[in-house]
């Protein structure tokens, strides 16, 4: 049993078990995917996304999660920092609370989001009765609000864990350099952390664009103002018309491809060392 | 500007209580072993740390004082810090990261820039000013984070290990540009050389005390403690050398083995110095006729402080006192070997 051999050892075999394992796994996660490709009427998906109720469901989508994920950023942003850097009772309690949206489920988001921001849920009121803000349910402001719910939580946790691991000596370089506060925040510890922060942004984008269950619970599903890319495919889906479905669902596969490959460094598979401080830039 | 300070501090469990002033344009060294506190000091001096009891004083304002509840930030303070790991900001370049406080201080890019390119010249590093830090060896980084804290152009200047990781030759070099720095410098060192030739003021620190305050000729001729002993326990000489020949600003003119020319350092082991009652015809290059200054007994050896015209220590043992009869104001003879000379570049 004592197995001696150096981790350095180039062609280690994994057990066979393992791999099996594995492939299963792969195909359990690519499979559907093959399957919705190979039914995709490639020679009419042109013409199918050139649609307007497709191109409208786009818009909306872009809209929609773009808005939250700069909601994310700028609420997230400063309760990352609050969470990294402060220390207060309840701490625990205030980071389980901000990360339930990521296990909770949607659905459950969006109930709860009705009952507070409705027209008779608690501050849904307060909102009719202080701004004349009528309703949020059924506006792209209630879809922005619900796809800020569930995505939020996906910056907070990127941005906490980047500031934590700043060097905070550079920032008490910087002060006893002259830099101020505020200085020392946009010159030293944002630039910094702009890896972690463009990573989380993302993140929490592509969330956002994902976004289903607490849009249509919460916001509804209107057409030109709620009806984002999800909501449309699971329509046509329902309408029996399930080539436009698959049509959008191709064109959200591709984006989300692109977003994940785009981060694979950043949160997939992050580098064990500080971000990129290396030998990337060569002299001008 | 000058400095009054009364520190009560404490990091990670650990306080340190101490105090002292230093004059304008001043340079007051701190030695003392590892984990004494040093650099906790000048953290405190920094405004990193912040005092518990005390007061820190600077050309007369109050900088700090818990009691009145004044806590100037670091960045109001006129002091700039370099400190031992650099801390050289990584997503800046090397030219960046020195015009960073002058830009703080309010100059426009520009002449920041400038600035900036002017202190990288002083350190000798002009040509690397596009360069990031990683890209820099440990030598060239500890010259940037100088330049840069230097760059701010503070009333004070403190020094954490500022010279550790230079070379001899650039050693040289940055250590007389930080004798020709205006600002009223606090510098930590290891360095007794270092020690003799830039500071003012000596302060020993061990456990967190300042245990020991004087000139660095008081403070060596009378180390009170095994640590400062061992640390100062070396003397040291400047004058001109011309090949194997150093002529001392006393006139007297030692010979050495190195062969050098223009100004030096001179240091050797007060154990290399022999005393004798007549004057000695021994293999010894160096002999003089010298005065005794004082006399000090140690726990197992006697300290002999020789005066004009090579003013230096020598280490006998008490029976040597005895047989040379020895005592204050005495004359004897002294020798010394070429070879136990080590010159250097002043």
């Amino acid at each position: 049993m004592t197995d001696r051999s150096s981790p350095k050892e180039p062609n280690r075999r994994p057990p066979i078990a393992v791999l099996v394992a594995a492939i299963i796994a792969v195909a359990v996660l690519a499979l559907p995917l093959v399957g919705l490709l190979q039914r995709t009427p490639w020679s009419t998906l042109g013409t199918r996304l050139g649609e307007t109720a497709t191109l409208e469901a786009l818009r909306v989508s872009v809209v929609v999660s773009l808005l939250a994920a700069a909601v994310s950023v700028v609420l997230g942003l400063p309760l990352a920092w609050v969470l990294a850097r402060l220390t207060f009772r309840g701490r625990a309690l205030v980071r389980a609370v901000v990360l339930l949206p990521m296990v909770l489920p949607p659905v459950v988001g969006g109930i709860a989001l009705f009952f507070a921001l409705g027209r008779k849920g608690l501050v849904g009121r307060a909102l009719q009765d202080w701004f004349g803000v009528d309703t949020l349910i059924g506006t792209t402001a209630g879809a922005v609000i619900a796809a800020a719910f569930v995505s939020m939580p996906f910056f907070v946790i990127t941005a906490e864990a980047g500031l934590r691991q700043l060097d905070t000596r550079l920032e008490s370089a910087a002060s006893t350099l002259g830099a101020g506060r505020w200085t020392v925040l946009r010159r030293i510890t944002l630039p910094l952390l702009a890896p972690s922060l463009a990573a989380g942004a993302t993140l929490s984008w592509a969330r956002a664009l994902g976004e289903f269950g607490a849009t249509i619970t919460f916001a509804g599903n209107h057409p030109g103002r709620t009806r984002t890319l999800p909501l449309a495919i699971a329509q046509a889906n329902e309408a029996g018309q399930p080539e436009a479905a698959i049509a959008m669902s191709v064109l959200l596969i591709g984006v989300s491809l692109l977003i994940l490959i785009g981060l694979r460094h950043r949160w997939i598979a992050p580098r064990t060392s500080q971000p990129d401080t290396s030998s990337e830039t060569s002299p001008s | 500007m000058s400095i009054q300070a009364e520190i009560h501090a404490a990091t990670g469990g650990f306080a340190i209580h101490a105090a002292f002033d230093a004059p304008t344009g001043s340079c007051t060294a701190i030695v003392g072993p590892n984990g004494a506190g040093k650099t906790t000091l000048v953290h405190a001096l920094a405004g990193l740390i912040p005092l518990r009891q005390g007061k820190i004083v600077l050309a007369g304002q109050v900088v700090e004082d818990p009691a009145q509840g004044i806590q100037t930030p670091p960045d109001r303070r006129p002091i700039a810090l370099h400190s031992q790991h650099n801390l050289l900001f990584p997503h800046l370049s090397v030219v960046d990261n020195v015009a960073f406080g002058p830009r703080c201080a309010g100059l426009a890019a520009r002449p920041a820039r400038q600035r900036a390119e002017e202190w990288l010249s002083r350190v000798g590093l002009a040509d690397l000013a596009g360069l990031r830090p990683a890209q820099l060896s440990g030598g060239q980084a500890q010259r940037v984070g100088l330049a840069r804290a230097a760059a701010c152009q503070p009333a004070v200047l403190l020094l954490d290990e500022s010279l550790a990781s230079l070379d001899a030759e650039t050693r040289t070099d940055v250590r007389h540009l930080l004798a020709d720095i205006e600002a009223t410098r606090v510098l930590i060192t290891h360095d007794p050389v270092e020690t003799r030739v830039l500071a003012d003021q000596l302060l020993v620190m061990e456990k967190g005390e300042i245990v020991q305050t004087g000139t660095p000729e008081e403070v060596a001729g009378d180390p009170r403690t095994p640590w400062t002993a061992g640390l100062l326990d070396i003397n040291l000489l400047t004058g001109t050398a011309s090949g194997t020949q150093v002529a001392l600003h006393s006139g007297v003119v030692l010979t050495t083995a190195t062969p050098m020319t223009g100004p030096v350092l001179v240091t050797f082991s007060p154990a290399a110095v022999t005393l004798s009652t007549v004057e000695p015809h021994t293999s010894a290059r160096n002999t003089w006729e010298a005065e005794v200054a004082r006399i000090q007994p140690e726990s197992d050896r006697v300290r002999v402080l020789l005066g004009a015209p090579v003013p230096c220590q020598a280490w006998v043992t008490p029976q040597a006192v005895g047989e040379l009869a020895l005592s204050a104001g005495s004359r004897c003879w002294a020798a010394l070997k070429a070879t136990e000379l080590t010159v250097r570049e002043a």
